[in-house]
This record gives C-alpha cells, structure tokens and sequence, in this order.
C-alpha cells in the first residue's frame, strides 16, 4: 500500500536522476481511509528517519493539512494521533507517482506503486 | 511456536505466477523464530524483505515483531508477487507495504543505515547465466529459482548494497544452497564490506541442501 510511510522512503532512480529526485509527487490519486492501530512507541523510533517537508507537502497534496510547517520538539499524544493518521491510515489507491526533476511517471495500482524501471533506465 | 502463517487464501492460480513457500521459506522462518528473542530486543524500526513472493516470511516476522512495531516493507519483481504479499499480510493482520521493484532500487537512497532485519530468500538455482537474466526481465515465476552461474548472479548484486543499507545493528537472512559457496559468500562479505556473517540454520531437503546465513556489523557475539 502507498502510505505515507512508505512515500517518505521512495526516490526516482533513473540513470543520471541524481538530485531533487525527492520526494515524488502526486498525480490522479484515489485515497481510501482505514483505521490502523495506534503504537506511539513505534512513531516516536520512527520519526528521526522521516523526511518532514517531505511529508507535510504529500499531505497536503492528499488534501491534509493537520501537520504543522515545522516538527514539533515536544510529541504530546495529540501530535502522535494526527502523525498516526497521516502516516498510517491514508491509503493511495491509484494514480501515479512523478520525479519533480526527470518527470518518470511511477504508476500506483491496487494500491502498490510500479516502482521498476526499464533497462535503459537503470542507474 | 509462533504459527506458520495462514495461506488459505492463496490458490493454485496465484501458484503458477507466484513462488509457493517450500523447504527454502521454511528454513528461513524457523531461523526466524530461532532468534525471536534476539529480533525483538533490536526494536527493529524498519524491515525489508526482498523478493517476498507470497508474503509468507515477512507475514511471519511481523507476528514474530508484532504488526504494529515495524514498518514491513517488501519488493519483488513480479507483480502477482506484490499482490500476493499484500493479500498475505492482510490475512495475517500484519500490514505489508509491498513495492514493485528490483532489489531495494528506490528505497536506497533513503534507507541508508536504517535497514534494522533485511530478508532474502533469492532465486539461487544454477542455470546458465542467459536463463537467469531472461527470468528477471520476464519477471514471472522463473524468476523465483533462476540464479545463473552458481545461482549466484542475483545474490551478488544485492550482497553489493547490504552495507550501505544495514543500521548500526541491523542484520540480514540470507537463504543459500551449498553450490552458491556459503564460506565464500562469507569471505566476501568480511572482506570486501568488513561484515561478519554466521551460519544459523542448514538442513538437507528435497535434494537441496540449505542454508540460512546471518550478515552483521561488529562482532560475533551479537
Ligand atoms: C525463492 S522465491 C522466495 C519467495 C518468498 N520470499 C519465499 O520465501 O517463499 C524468490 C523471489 O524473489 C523474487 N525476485 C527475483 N529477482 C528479484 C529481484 N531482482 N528483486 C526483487 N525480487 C526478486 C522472485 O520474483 C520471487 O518472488
Ligand atoms: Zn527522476
């Protein structure tokens, strides 16, 4: 599934797509919603691994805008809720994933992102 | 005992594209289970399991871990594969994030360091080297047992970006049949990355003899 987890982790790589092949953006997405539980053990280990802009700007183009511009230093459990649900229960379904610098378009379909890329591509 | 994974939802038509676990997946969750007490101390954040076919091992690592400890992410080739995968991890309340790619490509650049348990359980039969490279282009069921020259062509390539992937106390499962030269393997990996690697499990099945090697930083008494 392309959560936001897994989004914050992918970059393009296209031979020679070296530089701001991160993070992709959304094109043409379905999203469904599902509950996921809640670990906030889990998401205060995972948080120093997360791109932050990287998830705020995906958010946004999901159409959720609950993060704040900046991470907060202070993980209350109402910051941990509303980090769960945008990293854990915002499902893409299908639409697409582009490269802000080469433009490859990565397809998502049944909700797993077509990450392969043909020979000439590879880096 | 930690339960095998349910697979009842699994037919003989998704068989025909995707590998069915056999005596290599087994081995590979018994050397899991093995060392569930040590898995669990690590506080694995994230796991990869590369080339995850039906989903079988990392559905099983995420009842080991507990679903909702770790992210599981899981690629593989071929498309009915990551299918599988899913489907697997739902039927075992265990979310797997499958992607669609060869070895860890896009998942590289972030994940350096922060791979806390890599799996791969590799196409590792013997073949000439064209049948190989055909089956992962094809990326179809021959996929899952076609290795090439001493089954080790798509072995090597992701023994190469272990490092760089593996946190500081991460360590990664590979499966491996005796032609695929285990104590080379081994050397390698010391040698050319400064890993240390142990045996953890091998037994002889269905004509194969199979191993599980464990590859670490530090020391041996991990
Ligand atoms: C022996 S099967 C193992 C499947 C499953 N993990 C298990 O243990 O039952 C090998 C799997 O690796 C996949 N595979 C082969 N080459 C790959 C590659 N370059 N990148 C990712 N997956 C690959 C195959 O499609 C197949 O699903
Ligand atoms: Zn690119």
């Amino acid at each position: 599934m392309v959560r936001l987890i897994t989004h914050n982790l992918l970059a393009c790589h296209v031979r020679g797509c070296n530089s701001n092949n991160f993070p992709l953006q959304f094109q043409d997405v379905q999203i469904g919603l599902r509950e996921a539980e809640f670990n906030p053990d889990f998401l205060r280990g995972f948080l120093p691994k997360i791109e932050w802009n990287a998830l705020v700007g995906a958010a946004r183009q999901l159409g959720d805008t609950s993060l704040p511009e900046e991470q907060p230093s202070m993980l209350d459990d109402d910051f941990l809720k509303t980090l769960h649900h945008v990293l854990l229960e915002i499902h893409v379904e299908e639409g697409a994933m582009v490269c802000p610098n080469c433009k490859h378009v990565y397809p998502i379909s049944n909700g797993i992102p077509n990450m392969l890329l043909a020979e000439h591509e590879i880096g | 005992m930690i339960p095998t994974p349910d697979l009842s939802h699994l037919t003989r038509k998704d068989y025909e594209h995707v590998y069915e676990p056999a005596e290599d997946t087994f081995i590979l969750l018994d050397a899991l289970e093995q060392d569930a007490e040590y898995l669990r101390s690590v506080r694995p954040k994230i796991c990869l399991e590369i080339g995850s076919g039906s989903g079988c091992v990392s559905s099983f690592l995420g009842t080991v871990l507990g679903g909702t400890c770790s992210l599981y992410l899981c690629t593989d080739i071929n498309p009915h594969a990551t299918q599988c995968t899913v489907r697997t991890g739902k039927q075992n309340k265990v979310e797997l994030n499958a992607v669609l790619a060869s070895f860890a490509d896009p998942l590289n650049a972030r994940l350096r360091g922060s791979v806390d348990v890599l799996l791969f359980n590799p196409p590792y039969v013997p073949t000439i080297g064209e049948e190989a490279t055909e089956a992962q282009s094809s990326a179809d069921i021959q996929g899952a047992w076609a290795g090439g020259e001493d089954g080790m062509q798509v072995t090597n390539r992701l023994l190469d970006m272990v490092e760089s992937l593996l946190s500081s106390n991460g360590c990664f499962y590979l499966v491996a049949v005796k032609q695929n030269n285990v104590p080379g393997i081994q050397a390698k990996m010391l040698q050319e990355y400064g890993l240390h690697s142990e045996v953890v499990l091998h037994r002889r099945a269905g004509g194969e003899h199979l191993f599980v090697i464990k590859i670490f930083r530090g020391s041996s008494d991990q």
